[in-house]
């Protein structure tokens, strides 16, 4: 028997329902639930204990206790002590600038290769994701062997002659050694996005404003750059909202002056065994992050 | 030329005078990429304020030839000259030339007013003046109110007028228009080909039309050229195309025709006269021909006459047959008859009473009669 289309949509599907419920159930258990869990610690009170704060929630019995012992302690402190938003500014300094620099990196790269022809395109795809087939963290402790005084760069230039013998790079354990690494490790989040959408344009808009008049430099900021910014910003925005939280990358190439709120995190949970301060740190950054994001997809999807 | 038609009366022919330089000029053009040749020793002479048509099927090189006048291909070998300069190696972008798209190319991310304004700008023209040929340009495909809607929101119709303005914006010395009608339907194609053959008288310019719709050839065109496989078969009047082709691959591709090959006997007295597998013919033309010569001889179906009785009238050429099938096209019905031999002629029939009254119809044997001038001999 036919079925028609209109039919098949307005029968209840519960196959249909749980293909939607799966990704949700998942989000909630792992996204939402640890936020709240997060939030609830970060209004807590430290304390030497197993877990190390109070209160705990033992049932709904003493749940008015419970609710009394909750406070926001924590983020009063943030605001005292200037070494919390200093992080904050700082890494937020870094994700800016890194961001620009990948773009400023990444946007010639996608071009070149939306411009290849198309029979290398794969290729050159290719090569761009295959870092990804090391570890992250091993590709990083790589850079401290190129980077380190005695390491491979000073080596390289001491052999071509632009160092003397006993001169060395002093790179390692600066901020320049953490947007090295950064840009290194976010490129391809920045160049994929970029190609996607220098790959879509059509060349014959280039063409035609070629024909009206328009030399070739100058087309690029008329035409290809104006039909790429949704890949611009896809890209800025997979590259700045994790390098703002990033931690490895400071804490294994950066110097103690390199001050990340990824970083801070890290000290007051296994430093400082601070999980509520800790966990005011993540609850803020969150905010931080999401919050314009949020505004930014609600602008984008009027446009 | 098969044949003349002797002196036509024409208001605009300037391709007749042999004063008259020539606006544009390919000059023996070759383009190839790779082992593949797309244009072939090419030479053509396109004059000012003409509509002129490259015709022919996908393949066969005409958008390469309007590519490389618009500076996006350069040849291979030969030069273009434009009002008798060389052009070869001059950018795109320094050509007065503009074109309109197949796709339109209209930029998504501008209004129709910014697309329109956009060579303009490019010229560095003052605010003011940009703005008055914009409206000026807008009044002309008559889109003005649609000034600040983005491409996205027009229609097929609207899209392509505003391509057309925007190319007809910085008043080129040729404007090059890449199929510029196929992507409408039949009926907007129809009006809007009269419109383009108004906007050009209007402004003077000269157009060049790259088309494979024979039809929208025939309608705009001063002249054609039709193309197969890189090289010109003929250059003519759409009347001399269609009435005089030159060859076998023209009389085919324009138009309908019955083309039937055979062996001349006797040329001469004003008379080709040929041997078609049987079937005596003779057409009032004398062939670049001797007797012997494989030629073809060629009819449009509108100049055979059908009747049921053998036409009075010896001097015509005849073929006998049976109604093998009959083709209704509203205006014309289209007889195929077919012969004791199996060979079939078309002819064609206004359709001036209506259908009931028609007496032909399928089975019947009847005489299909036409005169020695009606017909033409091929020999290429």
């Amino acid at each position: 028997m036919a079925v028609t289309e209109a039919e098949l949509s307005s029968k209840p599907n519960p196959a249909r329902w749980l293909v939607v419920l799966v990704p949700y159930v998942w989000l909630l258990l792992f996204f939402l639930a640890p936020f709240l869990i997060i939030l609830k610690i970060s209004l807590s009170d430290t304390a030497i204990a197993m877990p190390p704060y109070t209160p705990v929630f033992d049932g709904f019995a003493s749940f008015g206790t419970f609710l009394s012992g909750l406070d926001f302690d924590n983020y009063v402190f943030l605001t005292e002590d200037p070494l919390y938003m200093d992080a904050y500014l700082s890494s937020l300094r870094i994700a800016i600038i890194s961001t620009i620099l990948l773009l400023l990196i990444g946007y010639p790269m996608a071009l070149g290769m939306a411009r290849a022809p198309t029979t290398i395109r794969p290729t050159l795809v290719m090569l761009v994701i295959l870092p990804f087939w090391t570890s992250f963290l091993i590709r990083v402790y790589a850079w401290i062997g190129i980077l380190k005084p005695e390491g491979l760069l000073t080596l390289i230039l001491q052999t071509v002659g632009f160092l003397g013998p006993d001169e060395q790079v002093q790179i390692f354990r600066t901020e320049a050694a953490v947007f090295i690494g950064i840009v290194y490790s976010y490129l391809p989040f920045m160049v994929l996005p970029l190609y996607s959408a220098l790959e879509k344009l059509d060349g014959t808009l280039l063409e035609a404003a070629s024909d009206l008049g328009c030399p070739p430099w100058k087309s690029f900021w008329l035409i290809t750059f104006p039909l790429s910014i949704p890949g611009v910003i896809a890209g800025a925005m997979i590259c700045f909202i994790p390098i703002t939280g990033e931690f490895v990358i400071p804490d294994l190439l950066g110097g103690a002056g390199t001050l990340m709120i990824g970083k801070t995190l890290w000290t007051e949970f296994f430093g400082n065994r601070d999980w509520p301060l800790a966990s005011a740190v993540a609850v803020l950054l969150l905010l931080a992050l999401v919050v314009p994001i949020a505004i930014f997809q609600n602008q984008q999807q009027k446009a | 030329m098969a044949k003349s038609l002797g002196p036509v009366k024409r208001k605009f022919s300037p391709w007749t005078d042999p004063n008259e330089k020539p606006f544009i000029r390919f000059e023996n053009i070759t383009k190839t990429f790779g082992d593949y040749t797309a244009i072939d020793n090419l030479t053509l002479d396109i004059y000012e304020r003409e509509f002129f048509s490259l015709l022919g099927p996908s393949g066969c090189g005409k958008t390469t030839l309007m590519r490389m006048l618009a500076g996006f291909e350069e040849p291979t070998s030969g030069r273009i000259l434009l009002q008798g300069k060389d052009i070869s190696g001059v950018p795109p972008y320094r050509r007065p030339t503009n074109m309109m798209f197949q796709s339109y190319a209209l930029f998504p991310h501008m209004s129709v007013e910014k697309n329109i304004a956009f060579g303009l700008k490019q010229d560095g023209l003052p605010k003011d003046e940009v703005t008055a040929r914009v409206a000026e340009m807008l009044k002309l495909v008559q889109l003005s109110q649609f000034a600040s809607r983005k491409p996205s929101q027009l229609s097929g119709g609207q899209r392509q007028r505003v391509a057309l303005a925007r190319s007809l914006a910085k008043k080129p010395k040729v404007l090059l228009l890449d199929e510029p009608l196929g992507a409408l339907d039949k009926k907007l194609r129809e009006e809007t080909q009269f419109e383009l053959m108004d906007i050009q008288t209007k402004l003077g310019l000269t157009f060049l039309i790259v088309t494979h719709d024979q039809e929208e050839a025939m309608t705009v065109s001063d002249r054609i050229a039709v193309m197969d496989k890189g090289v010109v078969m003929q250059v003519a009047t759409p009347a001399e195309i269609y009435e005089a082709p030159n060859s076998r691959y023209v009389a085919d591709f324009i138009g309908d025709i019955n083309i039937l090959e055979g062996k001349a006997t006797a040329v001469g007295g004003g008379l080709t006269k040929l041997d078609c597998d049987g079937l005596a013919i003779a057409v009032a033309d004398e062939a670049p021909c001797t007797a012997g010569d494989s030629i073809a001889f060629a009819i449009r179906p509108e100049k055979v006459a059908i009747s049921l009785d053998a036409p009075a009238d010896t001097s015509v050429n005849t073929f006998h047959g049976e109604v093998w099938d009959i083709g209704y096209l509203g205006d014309f019905s289209v007889f195929i008859v077919r012969d004791e031999n199996g060979r079939t002629m078309r002819a064609a029939q206004a359709n001036i009473a209506r259908l009931v009254d028609r007496p032909i119809t399928y089975g019947d044997m009847v005489w299909l009669s036409w005169k020695a001038e009606s017909g033409l001999v091929l020999t290429r």
